[in-house]
Formats: structure tokens, sequence, C-alpha cells
């Protein structure tokens, strides 16, 4: 591996970017591609540029068999979760999904609910919400759930996420909350989008508890991650 | 990129920027059930000391001798283990799975 593979996989960890390494097993040769394009010794058919296209986009990494002989090796940023609103379920969601891998913000402006007492080593911001999915930006490998109950705090977040590229976009509410809110984006201009939105929120598991509904929202997550939002 | 991920090329990029010579192993194939899926890395260094996985730990020992062979000859190496082949045995892949591992210096 040169040093500039090196560098370069550095820098997209950084930038929570995707990139792909693909090697010729016989003699160690590579390149790298990503979303502007190839680079680097190894040349590769158009069948096999597909094939790393796709699994820049699952993070998977195989052998290619449109590159016979060549291993395509994916680097792809952690997923991360954005909670907005530091409620009671929010409480139990976030250790629940740093243990499964997400890297866990938890937003709220109050600074009664978002303090570190209530959440003991949980990153927290305590920013509007626009102001704060500004700041941390809202890529395709991250989900974002509105707990808060508060459509000071809720709408903000949803007009900012159902635009971009999130993977999944989760809204607590009862159906008549959930038919408000709806009615509020229809408002804003955002009709359309308004069918990403997972509400009633998460797998219909029949738990009432707090941490029972965390356990059913990021099993959906999961799920949609893995299996797609059609799942 | 995971944790896993991201603390493996931390460390390397730190004994490159050392100095110290580096390998980089890679899962490349698997077959049967094996403890690591395709991808999964071991970063070693020029004494040995690793970070990372690419078997439950029973391969571990054989992949580092060849990493740092790979440090000395430049040249990347392609080495597979499983149940059939004795010295896997010896090294014992409990599990029965059978994975081929790419071994190649770090410049």
């Amino acid at each position: 591996m040169k040093a500039g593979t090196l560098a370069r996989i550095a820098e997209a960890q950084g930038k929570r970017q995707g990139l792909v390494v693909v090697t010729r097993l016989a003699d160690g040769a590579q390149c790298l591609v990503d979303s502007s394009g190839v680079s680097g010794e190894l040349q590769l058919a158009a069948a096999a540029r597909e094939e790393v296209a796709a699994l820049l986009l699952s993070g998977r990494s195989a052998a290619l068999s449109g590159e016979p002989g060549c291993f395509a090796r994916a680097y792809v940023p952690s997923p991360r979760l954005l909670i907005v609103g530091a409620v009671h379920i929010a409480q139990a969601l976030a250790p629940m999904a740093a243990t499964a891998g997400y890297e866990v913000t938890v937003i709220d402006p109050r600074g009664a609910f978002a303090s570190p007492e209530r959440f003991p080593g949980v990153q927290l911001s305590d920013e509007w919400p626009d102001e704060a999915l500004a700041r941390l930006g809202l890529d395709a490998a991250t989900a974002l759930v509105a707990l808060s109950h508060d459509p000071k705090l809720d709408d903000p977040a949803l007009e900012l996420a159902l635009p971009s590229e999130l993977f999944y976009i989760g809204a607590l509410g009862s159906r008549r909350t959930h038919e408000k809110r709806l009615e509020r984006l229809r408002a804003a201009g955002l009709g359309e989008l308004t069918v990403r939105i997972h509400s009633p929120i998460g797998l219909d598991l029949g738990g009432r508890a707090p941490a029972e509904i965390a356990v059913s929202i990021l099993a959906e997550i999961i799920q949609v991650r893995h299996r797609g939002a059609t799942a | 990129m995971n944790a896993d991920d991201d603390s493996l090329f931390d460390t390397l990029r730190r004994w490159r920027a050392e100095s110290r010579p580096a390998a980089l192993a890679t899962v490349v194939s698997t077959w049967g059930s094996s403890p690591r899926p395709e991808g999964s890395h071991l970063a070693v260094d020029g004494e040995g000391h690793f970070i990372g996985s690419v078997s439950g730990g029973c391969i571990e020992g054989a992949v580092i001798e060849a990493a740092l062979e790979v440090m000395r000859s430049r040249q990347p190496r392609l080495l597979e283990f499983g149940v059939s082949d004795e010295q896997a045995w010896q090294v014992g892949l409990a599990c029965g799975g059978r994975v081929q591992v790419f071994v190649e210096a770090v410049e």
C-alpha cells in the first residue's frame, strides 16, 4: 500500500466520506475509488467499476467478479444517530444505539433536559436543532429521530431532514399529533417528502416503557439501514 | 468509517510517521464458518506489535510471521488457512472454516 493511499483513507475518515481500495492480489497493484472517480495504477473494467460503486454505497467488501483476482475493500463512515429531544426515551435510546455501533448526538436547547446527569457519556448539543443539524451535516450514513413532542424543536429538524440524504427519519407522536405535523410540513412546502417520515415510530413490538420504545426505534433504524425503507 | 477501522488506521499512520516498518493483512475470501468477515484488517509493525484481527485469534501468529517477511521482501503474499491444510491445523482454525489473507507492506 502506497503512502498516498494511507493518506487518502485517513482523509476520507476525517471527512466522513466513503472510499474503496481495489487490490490485485497477484502483485498488490491498487486503485482508489470514491464519488469523484478512480485513481491509481490499477485499471478497472466498466463492469468492475459498477460493482465497486455498489460496494461504496453498501459498505461491503468483496472480490470483484468483473475483475478476477481483485479484492475491493470499502471504507464507509460509521452510522450516526441524531436524537432531537433529550426526553426519557432518548435516555434509553442513546446508550443502546452507541452499543450497536452508532455515533450518537442528543440535541435539545433546554438545559434541564440535555444535562450530563441525565445523559452520562453521551455527546450533547444545546443548540437549536436547525443550528445543530447544519453544523453536524445530514449524510446518507445518518439517521434522525424527533422525540421532543414539541413542534418548536421537532419541526425545524424535520424541515432540514426531509430534503437531505438521511437514510432514516422518524418522529414520535400519536396519529393525531402526526396528522397535525403533516399539515404544518405541507404548509412549509414539504408535502411530497413527508412519506419519508416513519410514524408511528419504530417496529410494532407492543412495548410501552421508554426502554421498550427505544428498542423498537433502534430495531427499525437497523432494518432500514440493511433492508431499505420498503422493508 | 467504523471505530475499529479508525483506530487501526490511526495506529498505522503513527507507525509510518515514526518510520517504523509496517504491513497490512486483509481477509479477502472466506468459506464456511469463519470468525471474521471479508475486509477484516490486521496491521503489524516491524517488531511484531499488532492491532485488529483476521480470525478469532487462531491464525494471527502465522499472519504476523508472514507480515514480518513481507516487510523485508517488499513482496505481497496471499496466505490460505483451513482445516484441510496441515499448517492451519497446527495454528488451529477451530471453527472449520477456510480463509485467504492478503499481506502487503505499507510504504
